[in-house]
Parts: structure tokens; sequence; C-alpha cells
């Protein structure tokens, strides 16, 4: 089985928010970068089934040179190769391009993506990428298991799930509990230093949506403490101060 | 021109993040035909809704096969639609059914798209909308450049209307193909009744300060009281204490209700950054250094086994 991982290198899931620039900029100073927590979900799930019926993994990343530490990460994780296209990822429809450029010439089985990208939080590219390789693409996906040519898969929806069974190939967009995440070992992070990460430049660069500004919300007041023994004070003011209940 | 809408169908009725949508749709419309597109069996009276919120014409697809979340016979029709009804923007509401529909649908007729948009779009220079980034924590303002737009709202985008008037029904049967049916779904397993938590306007939350799934109960009655979804932080979805679907934050599911409490939750970040939208939060932990303290505007420092039930005796106190 021939798999590609999409993953995205963001920032960490502590790290404050801020813009430079006069707010067109994310504000870089002291950010740690990860792989995104939902595309560490689908790389860890690409690894389970490579270790149980073989095959190859690739991890890919639209971004520029400083993603390759997390593409690096990937790779100590279990992926066998990394491609790098190398271009700032400006908006959905550009990188669903380029990573349905890779599948085009690839002839992948499965390209897993995560349900969402943390910084951007679109929620798209695997549903463009799907439409744009004429392929089904699912998201959130919870379970995968594969049998033969056939993915049966479980998908969160409003208030529960679905189980769902399609012939492959798929582009899917993964969240817990489809595998815990992994931590590389020493032999795995020794063994990426080798492993091959190719850079390739974008072959096409039409974009849809262009980001003027960026803003934060608004500070939250102070919090206002009721003692325990008087919750009916809470209860009066939620009805009548917050006019919530 | 005309703008298209996506209905979502819960067993008949419009659900009401579509009703938002429809409302959204009317207030960004500027004379423009606001249409809406409905998919399986639903009921006349549930059509008449869908006017009321601000559609001046609903096409139903009325094809049982198409009850349950055919994702992609739903795209393959309103892109169809957009030709049809010469429309230039599709405005639906996010969801698991939502987003992948967008998605597909923005590569089959080339539209901008964007997603998590939190306000109705500014059309002074270009055509700019506000949607919520970094889970939460900030915003961006972007620009759909080009003719065919797609906007997913988020919850509270839009304030549903009533005061439509009956819209036009129309039958439509669009092309579908074998390959529109392609994904089968072979079952669904819902919690029935429930308040579900994507659209809930009051949420009651529960994290590992409750100790065991045994101790739900006191949490499952807070919820009654309100007629609240029940939540809960990860390690308790992940300890199975509590379904999946229930697991609020970063990484699991983002709420935006008008009223959040908290019970024995410390308060990561990343539990906040999935109820940062809610508009009034309430707190309540054994320990009054709990970082949650900080972004709630509400709170009590106790036993949560003392305080949720005497809270629950107030609220249905102040009910009746
Ligand atoms: C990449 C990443 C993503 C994550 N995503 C999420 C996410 O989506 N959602 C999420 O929730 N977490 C997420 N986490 C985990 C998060 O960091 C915290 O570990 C988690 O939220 C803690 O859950 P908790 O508050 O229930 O438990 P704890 O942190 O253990 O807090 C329990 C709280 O209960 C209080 N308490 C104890 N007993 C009582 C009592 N009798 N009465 C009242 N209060 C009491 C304690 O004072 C404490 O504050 C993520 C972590 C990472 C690294
Ligand atoms: N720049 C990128 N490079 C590689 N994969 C990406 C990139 N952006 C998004 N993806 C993939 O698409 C998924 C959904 O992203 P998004 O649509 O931005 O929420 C992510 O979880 C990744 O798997």
């Amino acid at each position: 089985m021939k798999i590609l991982v999409c993953i995205t290198h963001v920032p960490d899931t502590t790290s404050k928010i801020a813009f430079t620039n006069n707010n067109t900029s994310f504000d870089k100073t002291g950010v740690q970068y990860i792989i995104g927590p939902y595309d560490d979900y689908a790389l860890a799930r690409a690894v389970e089934l490579k270790e149980q019926s073989g095959g190859s993994i690739t991890v890919l990343n639209v971004g520029e040179a400083e993603t390759e530490p997390t593409l690096r990460k990937a790779l100590a994780i279990g992926a066998d190769e990394a491609i790098r296209i190398n271009a700032f990822p400006s908006d959905s429809f550009f990188v669903a391009n380029q990573i349905a450029a890779v599948a085009k010439d690839g002839n992948y089985d499965l390209i897993l993506m995560g349900r969402e990208s943390i910084d951007f939080n679109g929620g798209q590219v695997h549903g463009m990428v799907g439409e744009l390789l004429g392929i089904p693409s699912l998201s959130p996906v919870m379970t995968l298991d594969i049998e033969g040519t056939t993915a049966k898969m479980a998908r969160e929806i409003e208030g529960g799930k679905e189980s769902l069974e399609a012939e492959l190939p798929l582009v899917l967009g993964c969240q817990e509990p489809i595998a815990e995440w992994k931590i590389p070992n020493m032999r795995g992070i020794m063994t990426a230093r080798t492993k091959p990460l190719n850079v390739i430049e974008p072959t096409d660069n039409t974009t849809r949506v262009a980001t003027n500004s960026f803003e934060l919300p608004p500070a939250k007041g102070a919090i206002r403490m009721v003692d325990a023994d008087n919750v009916e004070e809470l209860v009066q003011l939620l009805k009548n101060e917050a006019k919530v209940i | 021109m005309s703008i298209l809408v996506f209905i979502e169908n819960a067993e008949g009725a419009a659900k009401n993040s579509s009703l938002e949508a429809v409302s959204y749709a009317s207030a960004m419309s500027n004379g423009a035909e606001v249409i809406a597109i409905v998919f399986g069996s639903i009921e006349n009276q549930a059509l008449e809704v869908i006017g009321k919120a601000g559609a001046a014409k609903v096409l139903h697809v009325d094809d049982s096969k198409l009850n349950m979340g055919v994702i992609q016979a739903y795209s393959s029709a309103i892109a169809q639609a957009f030709e049809k009804e010469n429309a230039n923007t599709l405005v639906l509401a996010q969801s698991s059914i939502g987003d992948p529909v967008a998605a597909s649908v923005s590569i089959k007729v080339g539209a901008s798209m964007a997603t998590n948009v939190t306000e109705l779009p500014d059309t002074t220079d270009g055509f700019k909308v506000k949607r919520s980034i970094y889970t939460g924590k900030a915003f961006a303002i972007v620009d759909l450049s080009s003719d065919k737009k797609i906007i997913g709202i988020k919850k509270n985008a839009a304030v549903i209307k009533e005061d439509g008037s009956a819209p036009t029904i129309e039958k439509y049967e669009p092309n579908l193909e074998d390959k529109d049916f392609g994904v089968k779904i072979l079952s669904q397993n819902k919690a029935t009744g429930d308040v579900l938590l994507p659209e809930a306007d009051i949420v009651v939350s529960g994290g590992r300060g409750l100790k065991g799934p045994e101790n739900w109960g006191m949490i499952e009655d807070l919820a009654k009281s309100l007629g609240a979804a029940t939540g809960c932080s990860k390690p308790v979805s992940d300890m199975d204490w509590r379904p999946h679907h229930e697991h609020v934050g970063q990484t699991g599911i983002k709420v935006a209700p008008s009223l959040y409490i908290a019970v024995g939750i410390s308060g990561a970040i990343q539990h906040l950054a999935g109820v940062n939208s809610s508009k009034v939060i309430v707190v309540i932990n054994k320990d009054p250094e709990a970082p949650f303290f900080k972004a709630a505007d509400y709170g009590i420092v106790g036993d949560a086994f003392d305080v949720v039930p005497k809270l629950t005796k107030a609220i249905n106190a102040a009910n009746n």
C-alpha cells in the first residue's frame, strides 16, 4: 500500500497568538512549531497500516524551508520519504492544487490528512483534493481499516458517528481515536537524517482567497466570584445580569 | 443573480444552523434571490420555515435515497443548481456535511471559499469576510476574489429571521450518477432526543475533576435543568468516561453557546480553544488557582459534588 500523508507545520497548541507588520503577518517570536495534531493522527495511523501490511509512506508539506524540521520529525516517526513543495501556503486552493499534482503522479492508495489545520482551520484541503482527483474524500474519520481494496471507516457526525465503506483510492481527513500520537525514538531520529527529503517547485500559482489582515478577539472582562454557599446568587446573575438563562 | 443556501435535513426539518445560513444569505442579498436547496423527505411545514428565514424559493430534491448525508450527491446537485439558477454564491452552515459539500462544490464551480465565517461580508471594497483562525484565538479578514463565492458560516453569524413570506417550492431533479453514491453509509449511530452539542445554546461540561463516569448523573441533571447539551474534556473521552462526540476543545468540538458551564476542568489552553466563542463562561472548580478562572465570567470555588446538585436545585426552583 502506498500512502501519502499531508502535514502542516503549525504553532504549538500553547502558543500565544500575536501579529506584526500592522496586523498583516503572524508573529513567530518565541513560537515552537509542531506537526498539526490532526495530521499527527493521520501519520500515526499510516505507520500502523504499514506495520500491518507493508508499503511505503510519503509525507508532504507545502511550505517554505523553515518547515523542514517538521518534515524530518515525520520521517523520524516512520515515514519513508518527504516532499516539500517550496511555496508559502497562501490559500487552501493553492495547497490543494499542489497536493493533487503530486498525487496524480504518485499512484497512492490512500491520501491521509488531518481533519483541519490548527492555524487556518479551513477543513477544506482534503475535500478539494478529492474533487481535483475525482476520488471520494471523507472527514473527520475516527477509525480506518483496510480489507483488500475496501476501506471501512467510522466518521464523526453531530451527536454520534456513522460507519462507511468505500473503495480505494481515497482522501481522508483524520481525527482521534484513529490512532495514538507516536513519539519518535532514537533510532527513528537517526535514520530520519538520511531519508530523502525532496524539494519541488509549485506547478500552478493560482490562488482564490487573499488574506488582508488579522485581528485579536476583545479581551475578557473581570471575573465575578460567587460563594459556594450562595448558588442562588449565580442563578440570579445568569438570569438578570448576563441574561443567558 | 441568486444566492444558494444548502439546507441540512435533520429527520424532516431544516437544521437551525441551516436557517441561520438562510438568514445570513438574506441579509447579504442586496436584491439577489435567495434560493434554498434541500434533499430527501421533509415536511411541507418545514419548507415554509425556510421561507420565513428568508428564502424566496426552495429547490426540493425529493428522493429518499438522499435522506442520509450523501455528500458527493449533494455536491453534484448543488453545482448543477449554480448553473440552473445563475447563482454566484453558496452559503451554508458548517458541519460534518456542510464542510465537505463546500469543499467539493468550490472545485466543481471554481469558487473562492471561506469557512468559519463569523460576520456578514463587507463589500465596500472587494468582497471581504471575517473568519475565525488559530482555533478561535484570532480572526483573519480575507478577500474572495473569484466571481463565484462559497461562505461557510460559524454558529451565531446571523440571527434567524421569522418574518419572511411563503417560498415558491420547486421539485428539482438533478442529474446524479453512480459515482455520486460511491461511498456506502452502512449505519448511523446518534444520540437521539438530546440537545446536540455543536448547536446547543447552553453547554454543561465535566472534566477529570469528576473522578469517574459514574458521577455524570449530576452533570446530566444540571444540563437537563437548563435544556443544555453535555460536553467533556479530552482526558474524559480518552478514558471512555464519555463518548468522543462530547469532547470539547482544540482537537474536539468547538462550541459557541451563550452559556458554557465547566465543572472540574482545569482550563488548559487546548480546552479553552474549543470554548472561547462562548458568550458567558461559568467555572466551578475546587482549586482557586485553576487557569480556567482567568477565562471565565463567573466562578465558584468549591467541590463539584457539593456545588452542582445545589445549583441544579436552585435553577429548578427559579424555573418554577
Ligand atoms: C495537542 C493537544 C491537544 C489537546 N486537545 C484538547 C482538547 O481538545 N480538549 C481538552 O479538553 N483537552 C485537550 N488537550 C489536553 C489538555 O492539555 C488538558 O490535559 C486537559 O484539558 C485536561 O483535562 P481536565 O481539565 O479534565 O483535567 P485536569 O487538568 O486534571 O483538571 C481537573 C480539574 O478538576 C478540578 N477538580 C478536581 N476535583 C474537583 C472537585 N471535586 N470539584 C471541583 N473541581 C475539582 C481540579 O482542580 C482541576 O482543575 C490537548 C492537549 C494537547 C497536547
Ligand atoms: N500547507 C500544507 N501542506 C501540506 N498539507 C496541508 C497543508 N495545509 C493543509 N494541509 C492538509 O490539509 C488538512 C486540512 O487543512 P485545512 O483545510 O487548512 O484545515 C490538514 O490537516 C493537512 O493534512
